[in-house]
C-alpha cells in the first residue's frame, strides 16, 4: 500500500512538470500553428542556468530560481524573433526543420560549455517531510503540485479575461482576420512564446528540485514526452495538457513501478505506445476539438 | 476634404493588371458603392485598401492622410475596418469577445495590469465591456453575448461582423457583400441597419454588393468596376443605366 501510494506520489510529481511543458507545446501550436521542438530544450538551458546559479556562483536559491525564469523567457523570446518571426508566412514544414534546428543548436551549445557528463546540482529546496499517520508525504510534491495547478488556472483566466488573451484567441483562429482588426500579430505570438518558455523555465525549477542533475540531452527527450503528452490531452487545450501530462507521470512510474525489472527499462515505450492507441482511437487527443474540414 | 481619395491605383499580379488605374473620391458620410461583375477586382481594392496587398501604382490617402503601402495594422488603427465576403469571425470565441476584440486596440492597460489584475484591469475592462454591450445592443445582438459566434444565425453573423469592425472605432467602414446570401426580408433589414449606422456613428461606408435593390436603395453614388478597369462612376441610378456598364453585365444583344 505504502508502495502503491509513493509511485502515485513519484507519477504526480513528474506528471507536473510533464504538464507545464505539454502547456508550453500545447499554446505555442495553439497559437502560432507552429510545433516548437526546441521547446524541451529551454528546459535544459533553465536547469544548466540552476547549475550555474548555484554551484558556480553560489547565489541564493530565490536569486536562481528568478535567473532560471528570467533567462527561459528570454531565451523563448530571441528564438522567436530570430528563427520562427523570419519564416512567419513560409510552409510549416520549414518552421517544423528550423525548431529541430534550434533544438539541436541550443543542445551542442549546452555540450560546448559544460561538456557531455551529467552535472549533479546542489539541493536548493530541502523541505522535509509531512506525516499523515503511517504515511510519508514530501512536502516538495505538494509544493509542484499546487504550483502546477495555479500556473493552469491563472493561464486559463489570463486568456479567457484579458485584452492579451483575447487576442491570442482570435490571432490562433484566424491571423489574417485578426491583423485586419487592429490586433498586433507579432507582438501576440512573440507574448505567447515568451509566456510559453517562462513555463519551461518553472519546469526547470521544478525538475532540478525534485531530480537534481542534467546533462545536454535532458531537455530533448523530456521535452518530446511532454509533447506526447500534449497530444494525448488534446494539442491545443489547457486542461488536455495538464490531464495529457499528469497521465503520462502516472503511466511512468506505475510501469516502473509494478512491471518486472526486465520490462521497466521500457517504460518510454508504454508511455509511447499508448500515444498511439489514442491516436488511432481519437486523433484530436482526450479534449482536443474535433475540426470539420470544409470542401 | 474628402475621407477617402484614391488615385489611380493599381495592381500586377505576375503580369496580370488585377486592377488598373482606379481613381475615386468619397466624402464624409458619404455611402459608396464599388459594383462589378464577379472577378472586376472589387475585393482586391479592399484587400489595398486595408494593407492585405500593396498596392503597384498609385496612392490612397484616408482623411488627407497617405496610407499607401501601410501594415494592415497601421491602416485598422489610422481609422479603416472591414467586413469579409466570406464571413471570418472568431467562431470560437463569444459573441462579445469578438466585439472586445476591435476593442483590443483601444485598451491601454498593460500586459502586468492584466496578469496582477490591477485596478486599472478592471476599471478598463468594465468600461470596455459596457461599450461592447451597447455596439450588441445597437445590432439587437446583446441577449446573444455569451453565445460563440459560430452558432449565430448567418444573418446574424454579418451583423456582428459588422459590429465587430465598428469596434474598431473606424472613419471609414468598408463592407465586402453584405447581403451575400441573404433572402429578400434580411437584405431590407440590413439595408437599415447600414442607414442607421452612417447616421449613427456619423459613418463613411464603401460597399461591394451583388444585390442592385440594396445598391439602388442605399448608394448615393458608385464605381463600376469590369476586368480591374473603370467602366462608370457617378449617381447610382446614371451609372448603372449606363450603356456600358448594362452590356458588361448582361453582354450583347
Amino acid at each position: 500500500m505504502q508502495m502503491l501510494i509513493s509511485t502515485i506520489i513519484d507519477g504526480l510529481n513528474l506528471g507536473s512538470v510533464y504538464a507545464l511543458v505539454a502547456l508550453g507545446y500545447s499554446m505555442v501550436y495553439g497559437i502560432a500553428k507552429m510545433l516548437n521542438f526546441a521547446h524541451g530544450d529551454v528546459i535544459m538551458v533553465g536547469i544548466y542556468t540552476i547549475f550555474v546559479g548555484l554551484n558556480m556562483l553560489s547565489l541564493p536559491a530565490p536569486v536562481t530560481i528568478l535567473m532560471c525564469v528570467a533567462v527561459c523567457a528570454l531565451l523563448g523570446f530571441t528564438v522567436e524573433k530570430l528563427a520562427y518571426k523570419p519564416l512567419r508566412n513560409s510552409t510549416p514544414l520549414s518552421v517544423l526543420i528550423t525548431a529541430i534546428g534550434v533544438s539541436y543548436l541550443l543542445q551542442n551549445v549546452a555540450l560546448l560549455i559544460f561538456k557531455s557528463d551529467r552535472k549533479f546540482l546542489q539541493s536548493f529546496i530541502s523541505l522535509g517531510k509531512l506525516t499523515i499517520g503511517e504515511f510519508e508525504m514530501p512536502i516538495i510534491s505538494l509544493v509542484i503540485w499546487g504550483t502546477t495547478l495555479v500556473i493552469m488556472i491563472a493561464l486559463d483566466i489570463f486568456i479567457k479575461k484579458t485584452s492579451m488573451g483575447r487576442a491570442m484567441l482570435a490571432v490562433s483562429e484566424d491571423k489574417g482576420a485578426a491583423q485586419l482588426m487592429g490586433v498586433n500579430v507579432n507582438r501576440t505570438i512573440s507574448i505567447t512564446f515568451i509566456i510559453g518558455s517562462a513555463l519551461a523555465g518553472i519546469a526547470a525549477i521544478l525538475y532540478a528540485a525534485k531530480y537534481q542533475n542534467v546533462d545536454p540531452y535532458t531537455g530533448s527527450v523530456f521535452g518530446i514526452k511532454a509533447f506526447a503528452a500534449a497530444v494525448f490531452g488534446g494539442i491545443g487545450s489547457i486542461p488536455g495538457a495538464m490531464i495529457g501530462g499528469l497521465s503520462l507521470g502516472l503511466i511512468e512510474a506505475l510501469t516502473i513501478g509494478f512491471l518486472p525489472d526486465s520490462l521497466a527499462a521500457a517504460s518510454d515505450g508504454v508511455a509511447y505506445a499508448l500515444l498511439i492507441l489514442m491516436l488511432i482511437l481519437k486523433p484530436s487527443g482526450l479534449l482536443g476539438k474535433k475540426r470539420v474540414e470544409k470542401v | 476634404m474628402s475621407m477617402l481619395k484614391v488615385e489611380n491605383l493599381g495592381i500586377t499580379f505576375g503580369g496580370l493588371k488585377a486592377v488598373d488605374n482606379l481613381s475615386l473620391e468619397i466624402e464624409k458620410n458619404e455611402l459608396y458603392g464599388l459594383i462589378g461583375p464577379n472577378g472586376a477586382g472589387k475585393t482586391t481594392v479592399f484587400n489595398m485598401l486595408t494593407g492585405v496587398y500593396k498596392p503597384t501604382t498609385g496612392k490612397f490617402y484616408l482623411d488627407g492622410e497617405d496610407l499607401t503601402g501601410h501594415s494592415s495594422i497601421e491602416i485598422n488603427r489610422k481609422g479603416i475596418a472591414r467586413t469579409f465576403q466570406n464571413i471570418r469571425l472568431f467562431g470560437e470565441m463569444t459573441v462579445a469577445d469578438n466585439v472586445m476584440v476591435g476593442l483590443n486596440n483601444q485598451m491601454k492597460y498593460s500586459l502586468l495590469d492584466g496578469i496582477l489584475r490591477l485596478p486599472k484591469y478592471f476599471s478598463e475592462e468594465r468600461e470596455f465591456s459596457k461599450r461592447a454591450d451597447e455596439l450588441l445592443a445597437v445590432f439587437d445582438l446583446y441577449n446573444d453575448r455569451d453565445t460563440l459566434a459560430s452558432n449565430l444565425p448567418y444573418g446574424k453573423q454579418r451583423k456582428l461582423e459588422i459590429a465587430r469592425a465598428l469596434a474598431t472605432s473606424p472613419k471609414l467602414l468598408l463592407l465586402d457583400e453584405p447581403a451575400a446570401g441573404m433572402n429578400p426580408n434580411e437584405t431590407a433589414e440590413l439595408m437599415n441597419t447600414i442607414r442607421f449606422v452612417r447616421e449613427k456613428f456619423d459613418m463613411t461606408i464603401l460597399l461591394i454588393e451583388h444585390d442592385m435593390k440594396l445598391v439602388m436603395g442605399i448608394c448615393e453614388r458608385v464605381t463600376v468596376l469590369n476586368f480591374g478597369t473603370e467602366l462608370a462612376k457617378g449617381e447610382t441610378s446614371v451609372a448603372l443605366n449606363d450603356p456600358q456598364v448594362v452590356k458588361a453585365y448582361l453582354g450583347d444583344d
